[in-house]
């Protein structure tokens, strides 16, 4: 790891309220795209004269087709509630950060172009023209934001900053200004098939391989499937599960739970993808388009369930948004998602996490997890934003704070969650979620992941802590490259399903 | 008795300023209902029933529980301000109403301390906007200007109610008169027409500024959407367009 080129938090233990440090972060930019990065994707290649005003437009255009851009631009009273809850703000002290001064930068254009004060006293106000000081502030701030919700929570009317940075990155993208790392990946995933650009063959030449690695490491012949007409399955996991590490670690144990409870799966070339980065983006159309490729492959290969990897966003795009966009679920009475909903099998939900499913088969005894086969490790587990507070597992509310822990007390013996406050609802985001997971953002990125260090470092120091049980593939790579900045080593950081995977027997062992 | 200028001027003041108050916030609700909210967002864990949602929304309109979850000042400060004003107003209602509503006889003496917990919330909104950092940085002109215009309504009631009574009778002749079109004349104690010009502008700027939080927290998605996106599907018009 080279010299990190800014200074790392130190870590205390606790979290502490900065004082504000106005520009602090100013300078941070993501790398933008290029104008064939923009236009794969249907936005113009960069800005254009009279942009402005086309900017203007779009935001109107936004305004009525979302009642929370609309809402929220308006009921902020500046109480302050929100100031102290963003992961950035704390982390980086600048006051941008701050959710209520993140949404202002696009609130102060919506007061000037959209609200009789603004356009008749803007300073009183502080309503402000769209300009390219402001549009740089934009760009700067709305890469600083995970859309990880945390200020939703607090904010009395449940302003959610997420939706105010994706309306503003969708009016950048829609002017010619777009981040090149999110961009870049939303063409490949519709070009591909996944967010790698990792086509077919290879995908087939990874997954053999997996499938000699586990058979030589337990005996057992443990299938991983893919394009598989008629399996009952269909598993859809973010594709980083396929090549990176701890990731393939929790694959495999998704693997080992079908094989174990004799469920007939199977991946999909064409959808081998969870992730959607359109969500991050903004663009419904993306986010549907994306989403797409999940219907088609369920309707192409005939499948009865769907079910998604360990991913935080894809885990709330997937529960939140599927049926809405592509009719991935029940209860339809429209003809097109019916089509889908037929095929589905009902007695179970659609689309189901991986580990709800796991822990149904735990409970049915379908599987047997030997916890004392993890008993070196003392487990501790951070809720992935998406997941808390986006989503939900199982049929009560906060199922996704009790299943993945449930589901990591049957596979080991030893657990310790860190301090109230930074976990379940409350939970800090890792710090490279909502597209900022990429090394032009490692400064944004390290200092807002020191929340989530102190508390881990709480737990650590306290209870000999070795394991940071994950169910979120951003997660895992954010922790394994930022970990490392505050002194903890990148081995600690894995999957649920990584437990499970030790734990699981598969009848052969014994 | 023949009607003055003045009587005439806060006449046509009052009318003026409800008008826009009820059309302009009508106007803002309208919106509102009318802009399709096209995902499923409710800030989770969510309730999965209507009546849920219905529960946790009664207990943000009247405990402010996000906010307690937030901050224990704003949330003391903000109860106190709102339960106080809710308490005054309720009061007021006697001024309109005759013979004055049980109830509201009732709360008369609550009504007029109630007046203590409004400015003191008030001052402590205020004093935040000056000793925290974090939030002096996010105030505008505008948002001192609201907190001033909420206190000088605050305390120029408070004056008449405690210190320098103003001719009541005359001025709930005045009010009924106002809604039933049969002008009586304003007494031109100048307390009193401070206090109703702050008033009359208080309902002037309330669909234009950042007061539309009270309609507004009622379409907030994150708030009164229902956590069933499996169950059933929720499709926006304008998105359902897409499946075409
Ligand atoms: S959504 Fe998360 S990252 Fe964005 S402002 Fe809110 S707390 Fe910060
Ligand atoms: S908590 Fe909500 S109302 Fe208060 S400043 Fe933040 S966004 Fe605005």
């Amino acid at each position: 790891m080279a010299a990190p080129e800014f200074e790392v938090p130190k870590l205390k233990g606790f979290i502490e309220i900065p004082q504000i440090r106005p520009g602090a972060m100013q300078g941070v930019k993501s790398f933008e795209a290029n104008e064939k990065i923009q236009q794969a994707i249907g936005y113009p290649g960069k800005l254009e004269e009279g942009w402005e005003q086309k900017a203007v437009n779009k935001m109107g255009e936004m305004l009525k087709k979302y009642r929370s851009l609309q809402v929220f631009l308006d009921a902020c009273v500046h109480c302050g509630a929100c100031t102290d809850k963003c992961h950035y703000y704390l982390g980086t002290s600048d006051p941008k950060n701050m959710p209520v001064a993140r949404q202002d930068l696009m609130r102060q254009v919506y007061r000037r172009y959209f609200t009789l004060p603004g356009k008749l006293f803007p300073k009183l106000v502080g309503a402000r023209d769209m300009t390219k000081e402001v549009l740089d502030d934009w760009y700067s701030y709305y890469h600083q934001c995970s859309e990880c919700r945390r200020c939703s929570v607090y904010c009395p009317y449940g302003i959610d900053t997420a939706e105010i940075t994706m309306a503003a990155r969708e009016v950048m993208d829609s002017v010619g200004l777009g981040q090149k790392y999110t961009n870049e990946i939303l063409g490949k995933v519709q070009r591909i098939g996944n967010n790698l650009g990792m086509p077919g063959p290879a995908l087939e030449d990874t997954l053999s391989g997996f499938e000699e690695d586990v058979e030589a490491d337990t005996g057992v012949a443990v299938k991983f499937p893919i394009d598989v007409k008629g399996a009952e399955v269909l598993l859809v996991t973010p594709s980083a599960d396929f090549f990176a590490e701890p990731h393939v670690e929790s694959l495999i144990g998704y693997a080992k739970v079908f094989h174990a409870a004799g469920i007939s799966w199977t991946l999909s070339s064409h959808a081998s993808e969870a992730g959607n980065f359109g969500l991050f983006q903004g663009s419904y159309e993306n986010m549907r388009n994306v989403a797409m490729r999940i219907r088609d492959a369920a309707l192409e290969l005939g499948v009865k369930r769907i079910v998604v990897g360990e991913c935080g966003h894809a885990w709330r795009v997937a529960y939140s948004f599927w049926n809405t966009l592509t009719g991935v679920g029940a209860g339809a009475d429209d003809k097109y998602a019916q089509m889908l909903q037929k095929q589905l099998d009902h007695s179970y939900p659609q689309p189901a996490h991986i580990c709800e499913v796991t822990l149904d088969l735990v409970k049915r005894g379908a599987i047997v997890l030997d916890k004392e086969a993890n008993d070196d490790r003392i487990i501790t587990f951070h809720d992935s934003c998406n997941v808390s507070r986006g989503s939900r597992m199982g049929n009560i509310p906060g199922g996704q704070f009790i299943i993945p822990r449930e589901l990591i007390r049957a596979s080991a013996n030893h657990f310790h969650d860190m301090a109230p406050g930074t976990t379940h609802e409350a939970t800090f985001c890792c710090g490279g979620g909502g597209g900022l997971l990429t090394d032009d953002l490692m400064e944004v990125r390290v200092k807002g992941a020191s929340p989530r260090a102190n508390a881990l470092k709480d737990v650590v120091d306290n209870h000999g802590v070795n394991f940071l049980a994950l169910i979120c593939a951003i997660c895992k790579s954010q922790f394994t490259k930022v970990l490392p900045y505050y002194g903890f080593n990148m081995s600690m950081v894995g999957g649920v399903h990584q437990l499970v995977s030790t734990a699981i027997q598969l009848g052969a062992k014994q | 008795m023949g009607m003055s200028g003045l009587t005439l001027l806060y006449a046509l003041l009052f009318y003026l300023a409800t008008l826009l108050l009820v059309v302009g916030v009508g106007y803002r609700i309208y919106v509102y209902s009318r802009t399709p909210a096209p995902l499923k967002i409710p800030t989770t864990p969510a309730p999965i029933t209507r009546s849920g949602v219905v529960m946790r929304m009664a207990r943000e309109l009247f405990l402010f529980e996000s906010l307690f979850k937030s901050n224990k000042w704003i949330w003391i400060f903000g109860w106190m301000f709102h339960f106080g004003l809710f308490l005054v107003l309720a009061r007021h209602l006697r001024y309109f109403t005759q013979p004055v509503w049980g109830w509201v006889v009732l709360i008369q003496p609550f009504g007029k301390y109630a007046s203590f917990l409004m400015v003191a919330g008030l001052l402590g909104l205020w004093a935040r906007r000056f000793l925290v950092d974090r939030v002096r940085y996010i105030s505008t002109p505008s948002d001192h200007l609201m907190l001033a215009l909420l206190l000088a309504i605050g305390l120029s009631g408070m004056s008449m109610s405690f210190l320098d009574h103003t001719d009541i009778i005359s001025l709930k002749a005045f009010a009924l008169g106002l809604m039933y079109f049969d002008w009586q004349p304003l007494p031109a104690d100048p307390l009193l027409l401070v206090h109703l010009f702050l008033v009359a502008s208080l309902m002037i700027v309330f669909p234009i500024s950042k007061l539309l939080h009270a309609p507004g927290v009622f379409f907030s998605p994150t708030r009164n959407q229902v956590d069933n996106p499996r169950e059933s599907r929720h499709l926006a018009p304008w998105a359902a367009q897409l499946e075409k």
